[in-house]
């Protein structure tokens, strides 16, 4: 039985992995590659590192990490940041990625999903989602957040769909950072109108949040960061926890 | 020696990454002479499989990789283009296969395509890539089409339908997931091929 995936996120700058509160504050949770190598070893189902400084700085991606990640770490992992065209793709797949994730790049030009899709499958392209509920509409941002664009949540994430995307990852801005648990109404309904899988972050502060995004929020993953980074919730014990509730999951 | 094929599908690079955490040693080729040489040889494969076939046949190396004979193992889109016909772009394959790869269905709205993530394989014959002992275990999966079941089927998985989630014919052998990504279990699957 296909398992529902855990995903340790992994924001990066200047080569350190960091993870905010609502976009901004960052706090130093150590090195990336032996971080991934430690959660690879407690049971992540995936991982993703994410250059988060790469869209509003203009940084460029960050190759090297990709590469010493792919060289250590046998569980398949997923680069964003900083992605504006398909050759940006080729280099950071050539340098080990198994999947890339689009975000802004790809709502002010959505050819790029196209492009994505028809040179590597659309089993490498991530499109991630930055959404905020703003007076009863699920509204996109970009830029890190930082600037809203004209289409709700559902809109782009069909749109995306429909142009070669293998998954969306769906971050809810109003949830991230706060611990109260995942957008499980906003999820199970984009799981009801999406054919492919749906990653859920944002939001995770506890185990039972995990139960709720996958038995309500009908999430095939989810994903979070500072939990993991600071050991709030070990990701082996959350597995068991899962598996003893019922929810699929490999352990 | 192990020899690597080199052709234009994508991310041969992690099963080289694969081989190096396994301390073995190996060639990445498109060279007829080294592949009909080596000991084992590894067809790996991530993209899609009209463009993989025609690149394949454009160089001679569909010829070459039907007329191996060390142990070869096929990994995902390998696998595929080792069957007759793939449904993907409408493609003959090498036909070392005798299956047809056909696109997943979703019988419901839940079951999402591409098939993305960890599943279990349940073995069919003990004599293919996939050791008994890891009979029930997890593989990391991603791909939107897959080869039923058929005579050379050695282990299945279900997921919209039942398929061929690992393949043996002669020396050929192949898995729809990826071992070079699917942690311990998968590295002890490339071992054990590696020392058949």
């Amino acid at each position: 039985m296909l398992a529902k995936r855990i995903i340790p996120c992994l924001d990066v700058k200047d080569g350190k992995t960091v993870k905010g509160v609502n976009f901004v504050n960052f706090r130093d949770a150590g090195d990336p590659v032996e971080l991934g190598r430690q959660y690879s070893d407690q049971g992540a189902d995936e991982l993703v590192y994410l250059d988060i400084t790469a869209s509003h700085e203009g940084r460029g991606t960050f190759i090297d990490l990709v590469r010493r990640v792919a060289e250590n770490i046998s569980i398949p992992f997923t680069v964003g940041g900083g992605i504006s065209e398909v050759d940006d793709v080729a280099r950071l797949l050539d340098a080990g990625a198994d999947k890339v994730s689009v975000n802004s790049a790809a709502l002010r030009s959505p050819a790029l999903i196209d492009g994505i899709a028809s040179r590597y499958g659309a089993q490498v392209c991530v499109v991630a989602i930055d959404a905020r509920h703003d007076d009863g509409i699920w509204r996109c941002y970009i830029n890190g957040g930082r600037k809203p664009v004209g289409c709700t949540l559902l809109e782009w994430a069909h749109e995306a769909q429909e142009r070669g995307a293998g998954e969306i990852l769906f971050t809810s801005m109003d949830h991230d950072g706060v611990k109260a648990g995942f957008a499980c109404e906003a999820l199970a309904e984009l799981s009801e109108r999406l054919s492919i899988p749906v990653i859920a972050s944002g939001g995770a502060g506890r185990m039972n949040h995990f139960i709720d995004v996958f038995k309500h929020g009908h999430a095939d993953a989810a994903l979070a960061a500072s939990i993991f980074h600071f050991g709030e919730i070990n990701l082996r014990e959350l597995k068991s926890y899962l598996s003893l509730n019922d929810i699929p999951v490999r352990l | 020696m192990i020899a690597v094929v080199r052709y234009n599908a994508g991310n041969v690079f992690s099963v080289e990454c694969a081989l190096r955490r396994l301390g073995a040693e190996f060639v990445v080729t498109d060279n007829e002479s080294v592949l009909a040489k080596a000991d084992r040889v590894i067809f790996p494969g991530v993209g899609e499989a009209a463009a993989a076939m025609h690149h394949l046949r454009a160089t001679g190396l569909d010829r070459v990789i039907r007329s191996l004979t060390a142990p070869v193992l096929g990994i995902c889109i390998g696998q595929q283009l080792m069957c007759r016909h793939s449904e993907e772009g409408d493609v003959d394959g090498l036909g070392i296969f005798d299956a047809n790869v056909k696109r997943l269905i979703p019988p419901s709205p839940e079951f999402k395509v591409p098939h993305t993530g960890w599943d279990t394989v349940a073995l069919t014959s003990p004599d293919g890539p996939v050791p008994t002992g890891l009979d029930g275990h997890y593989f990391y999966y991603v791909h939107s089409y897959a080869v039923p079941v058929c005579r050379h089927t050695a282990a299945v998985t279900e997921y919209c339908g039942t398929w061929s989630a690992a393949m043996r014919h002669d020396n050929f052998h192949a898995v729809q997931f990826h071992p070079e990504k699917s942690g311990a279990d998968g590295s002890t699957l490339l071992s054990h091929f590696l020392a058949l």
